[in-house]
């Protein structure tokens, strides 16, 4: 029942929230809001102490809706585990960081929506049915969508939050087609099932199995997103708020990465194996590609969405070189890349609240104003670009083992990536914080307590993570390793 | 000597049929009889009387049907070979009887038009003249729906049972005639309604006439008229199959037509636009109803030893149907147009849980007729819902579909907004909502035919036509409200039912679809 709680928890709090009294920029929706963040972070941290290897501890399987085999199954292993506490984790400070983005709209939907998309995120990262999944999968887009298109700051925030649906509905309507698929299949096997652990037992021909890998794929590499599917994400990033590219880019994305290990390679191994030239230079691709946008990126958000696409193009080439480094490398990098990023974007849309442009050749000079902001905005920067001593260091370093270890032109490529990460970062910091101060920020004030609250958590964690990754790649590792050691047993069938 | 052999009706099994075209001839005496002023109530309580008896004893009936031949069929043909009550019947019975009573609180809501109802006060005073001012200030109006509507229920009720296509047609033409005369007679933009109705009239017409050609030419080739005859025929018969086919292709035309598939779907937008709301409401989810379950009927029983001559057609025409309908829906500036383009979109995706007929199934897998009744329960209710709630948004004129005018409703209307998006939203497919089991059903059924590319091609359908559903959000969440935009009336408790639940059941259908999925599945196949 544990799960079913850690979901229920937002889902409930999202409506109280929602039918709270008082007017836009009210406090009470605000800390409610804020305390049901916490108890549900208070939920998922038991989860995540308490969870065993095999992830049978919480483990709960009800049947639901039985014609189609589908399930109310739910069990955490430790890459659940990782994305459960990411979850969990990023929402209460996006919240805390969010405080006055409604104030001047309807306050209590803002907050409302961003605890239906913790729920929905966290019943994804929970499911081990793919129908349940499937469901809330799509069912993510819906608040996503609001997010983006009622309580975006940027001008062409409709259009951004319509082209972001379309990209995910056509993504998710062609997974749809292969979830039908995998019913057939099973159907034709006997009684149909949805469950994971049922469907890894289907015997598939090679096509049959390719066509559904094609289309489990297609949908999670326009949501990861990787080249060329990820032409909605600079739109979204630069138009929604920058607490919802949090919640979007750090959390939901991480949906398709997720997907592409639970399912891809569990599920489909001889296909993913087939792909894998594939997939490869598509992620080396998003690498280079997204990094050589960011270089020349103007808009600050913008530029933090494009480091994005870099760094899936990273967690996907982890995920599909197929050995122990890549795999378990690629999901510490997920958890990373949510801190690093999270960090970044809700640094940036402080610095953008206090200038007033989110565009870096108007920015320039608060470093002597608000050094303290300057300082939290460089972290962001060192934490992207893989400073050692930050836990998202551990992790890149991972992928690039695995990368060298499956080619050694591979892990080349990937390693540009790296440089040019550096150099991405060094420039978009010197534009936009240092240089002579501007007139225009004459009554600009460093971060406030709250400001600096709502962050230091994801700093303290991405240091402590950085000196003793152990702790998390203890919980990673076994998981990553069945992960492996199933896709290469199914690969070898 | 022949000997006289009074037929066997089985009047315990079609009562409910025969009440509702009883009840439509006890309404028609009413009409001549009682006094003006007590019409309306008479009518309107008979009416949900019929429908409410009609549906209880509809279950009474299913519960009693004999298990036959030992295969999943179950159900009796009677009344000499011309009706079928089987699962797939009474289960069509029932929705379509569901559909009708939800239909006839919309038919009889008088508080949106200021105490009238949605229909013209006197259908022969012509529109601009003094005559129809007259009418209008006597408060005039037509009680006669109630009638006609109950004739085109039974008419649909046999449909959905006839086992032989001379019922076929003659069901037909009973649904159609009444349903023709209800689309002429709106009060507001009357020229457009009544061209409606001529446009349905004449295209109806033309097709039955396909339909009757078709008739002919299998009876040519079969002898008999009957489906279980039909179908020993082709088994009997090899070769010689030009009069069979020709047959074929023309009563497909006739039911495609129905349907409103391509390339038979030119009628569909102007009728649906031109009727008054409460009608296209009844008709979008009534007619399908019932002519998709006659086209399962007709092409399982009587033509399934011929399914590879018309399967390949149904693929192409499922296909264009999906990929025309949404495209054009795409194109559209009115609501209600735009939502009659999308019920053609619809016709495509049902057409795809066709393709599943006869494939060989596993154990408890989805079959067609699972699937299609499935999806008309959630097409039913889920186009009921969002054409009721079209007829809450009106300016001076009327009804207001310009979708300029939806600008920012959901400031104006919170309520109404969130309706009405959850009803697109379940048109869309989206999760959680009727629309997405329905989708996930037909698509199944197609897959376990082995008809993967038409259901690629519906799953990126399925995009386009969410693009058309989502832009209505967009104007009513994200869009400054237009100055002189329509207002949203305050409907009686008639239509507020008829909202609420279709909203229940659009949520209950996506989130605890299990019941409803085992009923389709219980009814079982049809019978021979």
């Amino acid at each position: 029942m544990m799960l079913s709680l850690l979901i229920a928890l937002p889902l409930v709090g999202a409506l109280v929230v929602a039918f709270l009294p008082g007017r836009p920029g009210d406090a009470l929706p605000k800390w409610a809001a804020l305390a049901v963040s916490l108890a549900t972070l208070a939920v998922g941290a038991v989860v995540g102490i308490a969870n065993a290897d095999t992830g049978k501890t919480w483990a709960e399987d009800h049947a639901w809706i039985q014609p189609i085999g589908a399930h109310w199954a739910l069990a955490v292993d430790g890459l659940g585990v990782t994305m459960v506490l990411l979850t969990v984790i990023l929402v209460p400070v996006v919240i805390a960081a969010s405080w006055h983005d409604a104030d001047t709209r309807n306050t209590r939907g803002f907050f409302a929506l961003m605890l239906v998309v913790e729920a929905l995120a966290l019943a994804v990262f929970c499911a081990q049915d793919v129908f349940l999944f499937y469901l809330v999968f799509e069912a993510t887009l819906i608040p996503a969508y609001f997010l983006i298109g009622s309580f975006g700051q940027g001008p062409a925030r409709t259009a951004a939050a319509v082209k972001f649906l379309l990209y995910m509905l056509a993504g998710g309507l062609v997974m749809l087609a292969a979830v039908v698929g995998l019913y057939a299949f099973s159907a034709r096997e006997g009684a149909a099932s949805y469950l994971i652990s049922d469907l890894g037992h289907l015997t598939l021909s090679t096509n049959e199995e390719r066509l559904l890998f094609v289309g489990f794929f297609v949908a999670f590499a326009i949501k990861a997103p990787i080249f060329p599917f990820h032409t909605w994400l600079p739109d979204t990033t630069g138009n929604a708020t920058p607490g919802t590219s949090v919640l979007l880019i750090c959390v939901l994305d991480k949906i398709g990465t997720y997907g592409m290990l639970r399912f891809c390679l569990e599920l489909f191994p001889g296909a993913s194996e087939w792909a894998t030239p594939v997939v490869v230079t598509l992620a080396l691709i998003s690498i280079v590609y997204g990094a050589l946008l960011a270089l020349g990126q103007d808009d600050l958000l913008v530029l933090t969405g494009l480091t994005s696409l870099s760094h899936f193009g990273f967690i996907v080439l982890g995920v599909f070189v197929l050995n122990d480094q890549g795999v378990s490398g690629a999901t510490f990098y997920m958890f990373n890349h949510g801190l690093a990023t999270a960090v970044l974007f809700i640094a940036a849309g402080y610095l953008i609240k206090r200038t007033g442009t989110p565009l870096l050749s108007r920015m320039g000079g608060v470093a002597k104003k608000a050094p303290v902001l300057a300082a939290l905005l460089l972290l962001g920067g060192l934490g992207t670009l893989g400073l050692p001593g930050l836990s998202p260091f551990v992790s890149e370093f991972l992928v690039m083992l695995g990368a060298f270890r499956h080619h050694w032109w591979v892990g080349t490529i990937a390693v540009s990536g790296i440089v040019l990460a550096a150099a991405y970062v060094l420039r978009a910091y010197r534009l936009a914080v240092t240089g002579p101060e501007r007139e225009s920020l004459a009554g600009v004030r460093d971060v406030g307590v709250r400001e600096v609250a709502a962050i230091a958590p994801l700093v303290a964690l991405m240091l402590l993570l950085g000196f003793v990754p152990q702790l998390a790649l203890s919980v990673i590792n076994p998981a990553t390793g069945h992960t492996v050691s199933t896709s290469e047993a199914g690969a070898q069938k | 000597m022949t000997t006289f052999h009074s037929p066997h009706l089985g009047y315990d099994l079609i009562w409910p049929l025969l009440l509702v075209l009883g009840a439509a001839c006890v309404g028609i005496v009413v009409e001549a009889f009682v006094p003006r002023a007590w019409r309306y109530l008479t009518q309107v309580l008979l009416t949900l009387a019929t429908l409410g008896i009609a549906f209880g004893g509809t279950i009474y009936v299913a519960t009693g049907l004999d298990a036959r031949g030992g295969g999943a069929a179950r159900g009796s043909v009677v009344a000499e070979g011309a009706v079928a009550v089987d699962g797939p019947a009474v289960f069509a019975w029932g929705l379509l009887l569901l559909v009708a009573f939800l239909g006839v609180l919309l038919f009889a809501e008088r508080h949106l038009d200021g105490g009238v109802s949605a229909f013209a006060g006197q259908a022969a005073a012509l529109p601009g003249t003094d005559a129809e001012r007259r009418v209008g200030e006597r408060g005039l109006e037509h009680t006669e729906v109630y009638p006609l509507l109950l004739f085109a229920v039974g008419g649909m009720l046999l449909f959905a049972a006839a086992n032989d296509l001379l019922t076929l047609f003659v069901a037909l033409e009973v649904l159609s005639l009444p349903l023709y005369l209800l689309t002429g007679l709106a009060r507001r933009r009357r020229l457009l309604s009544q061209e409606a109705a001529m446009k349905y009239f004449l295209l109806g017409a033309f097709s039955s006439g396909f339909l009757l050609y078709g008739i002919a030419l299998v009876y040519g080739y079969a002898g008999t008229v009957q489906f279980g005859g039909i179908a020993d025929a082709i088994a009997n018969t090899p070769g010689q199959r030009g009069l069979l086919l020709a047959g074929i292709g023309l009563l497909s035309v006739g039911l495609l037509f129905k349907v409103g598939a391509v390339p038979f779907q030119a009628w569909t937008p102007d009728v649906y636009q031109g009727a008054p709301t409460p009608v296209t409401a009844f008709m979008a989810a009534g007619t399908k109803v019932a002519a998709f379950v006659a086209m399962l009927r007709l092409f399982s029983v009587a033509l399934g030893g011929e399914r590879w001559s018309w399967l390949p057609v149904l693929w192409a025409v499922a296909l264009l149907t999906m990929v025309i309908g949404a495209v054009l829906a795409v194109a559209q500036s009115d609501v209600k147009r735009m939502l009659a383009y999308s019920s053609i979109a619809h016709t495509g995706f049902v057409l795809t849980g066709i393709l599943g007929a006869g494939a060989a199934l596993g154990k408890d897998q989805i079959g067609a007729t699972q699937a299609v009744l499935f999806y008309l329960v959630t097409y039913g209710f889920m186009t009921l819902g969002a054409f009721a709630v079209l007829t809450l948004v009106r300016d001076a004129a009327g009804e207001s579909g310009e979708m300029r005018g939806w600008a920012g409703l959901a400031r104006r209307s919170p309520l109404v907004a969130g309706v009405f998006s959850l009803f697109l939203l379940s048109l869309a497919g989206l999760p959680f909502t009727a629309g997405f089991t329905g989708k996930w059903v037909v698509f199944a059924s197609a897959m376990g035919g082995g008809a993967w590319p038409v259901v690629v091609a519906a799953v990126l359908t399925s995009a386009m036509a969410a693009f058309f559903y989502i832009r209505v959000i967009v104007l009513m969440y994200f869009s400054e409200p237009a100055a002189d935009g329509p207002t949203v009336a305050v409907p009686s408790i008639l239509t507020s039912a008829t909202i609420a639940v279709t909203a229940v059941a659009t949520v209950v259908l996506g989130v605890v679809p299990g019941p409803v999925l085992d009923l389709a599945a219980h009814a079982g196949d049809f019978i021979r």
